[in-house]
């Protein structure tokens, strides 16, 4: 048995190398069951999961469901709006009541920063990372480090370029810990307005122009770019943002290689990203929501106290 | 009429007569009486043993929020005097950031009063610069000084507008008084939930830039030479100020300053975790600005230590960091973290000390105290600059607990306080004496 989980999973940033590698390992069985006709495992029966979505989500509380669900635990999706949170509720008075309850897990997705540890410390049930405020998004962030696997069948030493809004972006930190971890190289592309203070220092390579990061890179993750950045006087405008930071095929033709192309979507077509490129022949955009389901599973199986070597093969959990 | 007080065998530090020895003070009728070895023994004087121990004109800070009115729940002027006694402090100054906004003759009155019932420290009221703290009209100056306020701030709120910081300073100069700014850049430091830097790029939260602060310290400096008012920048908090200030000094404008014990203290690798406890504004910054702050004390740059004593309900910080409250409560930990942090590694002597906490804030805001000469008030301070103790927020006397530093080991406390010739606190009866509500 290689290195547990703990209890939650608040970020890639507090995990080793060894902890990462073991969810993307575990991971690998965990795609066939998706490929079944019957797609399912009795992993986590007799498991309760809440989903517990503050902001809007269509992809990852989907992939989050299917992943409860092909394990056979019994979940519940609870949406901010609609519940007793829009009354006016605490987040540990929401908490408190969903312990009392007797839940095993829950998945949070939260527009505040560190709201899944904030979490994590109050209740005994592990707690999952669906993204918190401008934080992490540890699950996005394997998932990506997953189909960079499948395709280079290594990351060590790998140059990833992450494009775009990294001073917003959770997917890109949770990106930056991973793969640095990992020890693949790791770029950060975006006009300097949208690039955080002192990000230099958590190891990465800034590269000032879409230019440079096609030169150095050998995939580039395409972050979306958030329409209310130019209110907010971040950016001009969309136009100009796609005229100098925009990924077309024209400027991938100048590459010194192919560069893979990932995106954790949604896409803005136009915008961060041209159509041929997001429906070219090295995108692997849809690859990565199908790792998406491999990685949940993983993580919920590894937090629940599953082994590795029982992945996939129809395995219990005990307990 | 009082009991005099007979304080014994005390090592006398007053930095504001260059007094610095072994010997004994008498207090009577409220006032200092005499310092001697020979003062004899009034029979019904009350003794005070300070063998060993540190007697100075009592603390003075300039910088509290008590929350009275409007946030009862969280502090009253009583028990922030108590607070505030406990910590040494024989004066406070109580910010106009309550509800309603300290911005009439009415309410400073009612500061005043309230303070008095109290009988504990004293509360000096800080009237509003302008009327509601909307930073449009000016407040009456010449009636919240008449009333009792010892000084202008829109304190939580920055003065954004440099026309009305510019009057303010101007029409000050009447009453005497000095203009307190709270030094932001809204547009800067908006949404900002911690100093921006490292730290909050890795926790993912809004960063408030130390560009914000020296912005405006810069342009206060710029108004209080153009206007020759008296401008105080509160709470400083970075590197980039301290060196403006240092400047503004050494072209001798009528500039004066203050900094914080977390300031001196923390820096914002506090707020890791997301600890809502290490919230504030301004933030708490970079180890070269906590060290800046530092040399600003021990050469003058910065004149003076203050709380910003900001009392929060627990529920109020228990929560997400980006919607906690900012502030935490300060007047019974600054002693032990001036000495412990500041006297202990030799950066200030016990005599820069007291004249950072006592002489100097008693002349920047033109307070009674500050000093031991005879005639002077009857407010002491008695410190055991070696005791050792553990922040246990549940045994403060203020009415909230949000501090960084529970659990934390210090060195040095009061001892006993002593306002108006009346002792009003004493550590050996702590406990003993319930605590003010």
């Amino acid at each position: 048995m290689t290195a547990s989980l703990g209890k939650d999973l608040v970020g890639l940033e507090p995990l080793s190398a060894e902890q990462i590698q073991l969810i993307l390992d575990t991971a690998e069985p965990f795609k066939e069951v998706s490929e079944r006709p019957i797609k399912k495992v009795p992993a986590l029966r007799g498991k309760t999961i809440v989903n517990l979505f503050f902001e809007a989500s269509t992809r990852t509380r989907i992939s989050f469901e299917f992943a409860e669900k092909r394990l056979s635990a019994d979940t519940v999706n609870v949406a901010a709006a609609g519940s007793s949170v829009s009354k006016g509720e605490t987040l540990v008075d929401t908490a408190r009541n969903l312990e009392a309850m007797r839940i095993d897990m829950v998945v949070i997705r939260h527009g505040a920063s560190g709201a899944a540890q904030f979490l994590g410390q109050r209740i005994r049930s592990n707690v999952i990372n669906a993204g918190d405020g401008k934080h992490e998004h540890p699950t996005q962030g394997l998932l990506d480090m997953l189909t960079l696997r499948d395709r280079f069948k290594r990351l060590r030493g790998l140059k990833v370029a992450i494009c775009g809004d990294i001073l917003h972006s959770r997917v890109a930190r949770s990106n930056i810990w991973g793969l640095t971890k990992l020890g693949a190289e790791v770029g950060v592309c975006g006009p300097a307005s949208l690039l955080p203070r002192n990000v230099h220092q958590l190891g990465v390579t800034i590269l000032p122009r879409i230019e440079d990061a096609i030169q150095w890179a050998d995939a580039l993750n395409i972050l979306r770019l958030q329409l209310e950045r130019m209110q907010s006087g971040f950016l001009p405008s969309l136009r100009e943002y796609n005229r100098v930071f925009g990924v077309t095929s024209e400027r991938l033709s100048k590459a010194p290689k192919d560069l893979l192309i990932l995106h954790p979507g949604p896409m803005n077509r136009g915008v961060e990203i041209d159509s041929d490129v997001a429906d070219g022949p090295h995108s692997v955009i849809l690859p990565q929501v199908t790792n998406g389901v491999a990685i949940r599973m993983a993580v919920l199986y590894l937090l629940a106290g599953g082994s590795p070597d029982w992945a996939g093969q129809g395995g219990g959990v005990d307990g | 009429m009082t009991r005099p007080i007979l304080v014994l065998g005390g090592r006398v530090v007053d930095p504001s007569r260059g007094t610095d020895e072994v010997t004994d003070l008498l207090l009577a009728g409220g006032k200092v009486e005499a310092l001697g070895r020979d003062l004899g023994r009034p029979d019904e004087a009350v003794l005070v043993e300070a063998a060993g121990k540190v007697v100075a004109p009592g603390l003075i800070d300039l910088h509290v929020h008590l929350r009275e009115p409007g946030q009862e729940d969280v502090e009253t002027v009583a028990s922030g005097a108590m607070a505030a006694a406990a910590g040494g402090f024989s004066a406070v100054c109580a910010m106009p950031n309550t509800d309603p906004v300290t911005d009439n003759q009415a309410a400073i009155g009612f500061i005043v009063s309230q303070a008095q019932r109290a009988g504990k420290a004293r509360v000096y009221p800080i009237g509003a610069i302008s009327l509601g703290q909307n930073g449009q009209q000016l407040a009456e100056f010449g009636e919240l000084v008449g009333a009792g306020a010892v000084a202008v701030s829109d304190d939580g709120r920055p003065v954004v507008s440099s026309h009305l910081m510019r009057t303010a300073l101007e029409y000050a100069r009447t009453f005497g008084i000095p203009v307190a700014d709270h030094c932001e850049d809204p547009t800067l430091a908006a949404g900002g939930a911690m100093h921006e830097g490292l730290v909050s790029t890795r926790l993912g939260l809004k960063g408030i830039p130390a560009a914000a602060e020296e912005i405006m310290v810069a342009r206060d400096i710029l108004l209080a030479e153009h206007t020759g008012g008296h401008v105080h920048l509160c709470h400083i908090s970075t590197r980039g100020s301290v060196e403006l200030i240092r400047r503004a000094k050494e072209k001798g404008l009528r500039v004066t300053a203050e900094a914080c014990p977390h300031h001196f203290t923390l820096t914002h690798e506090a707020c890791e975790g997301y600890n809502t406890n290490a919230k504030m504004n301004p933030p708490l910054r970079e180890p070269e600005d906590r060290e800046a702050i530092r040399q600003g004390l021990r050469d003058g740059t910065i004149d003076c230590i203050c709380t910003d004593h900001a009392p929060h309900h627990y529920d109020a910080k228990e929560r997400e960091f980006d919607d906690a409250p900012n502030g935490i409560i300060g007047l019974e930990t600054a002693l032990g973290l001036a000495i412990t942090e500041l006297v202990q590694p030799g950066l200030l002597s016990l005599n820069d000390l007291v004249n950072r906490m006592s002489v100097m804030p008693a002349r920047i805001f033109n307070l009674t105290g500050g000093t031991l000469a005879p005639g002077a008030a009857g407010d002491v301070v008695v410190i055991d600059p070696e005791a050792a103790w553990v922040v246990r927020p549940e045994e403060f006397y203020s009415k909230s607990r949000n501090t960084p530093f529970a659990g934390r080991e210090l060195r040095g406390r009061a001892e006993v306080t002593i306002v108006r010739g009346q002792v009003v606190f004493e550590h050996a009866r702590r406990g003993s004496v319930a605590p003010a509500g």
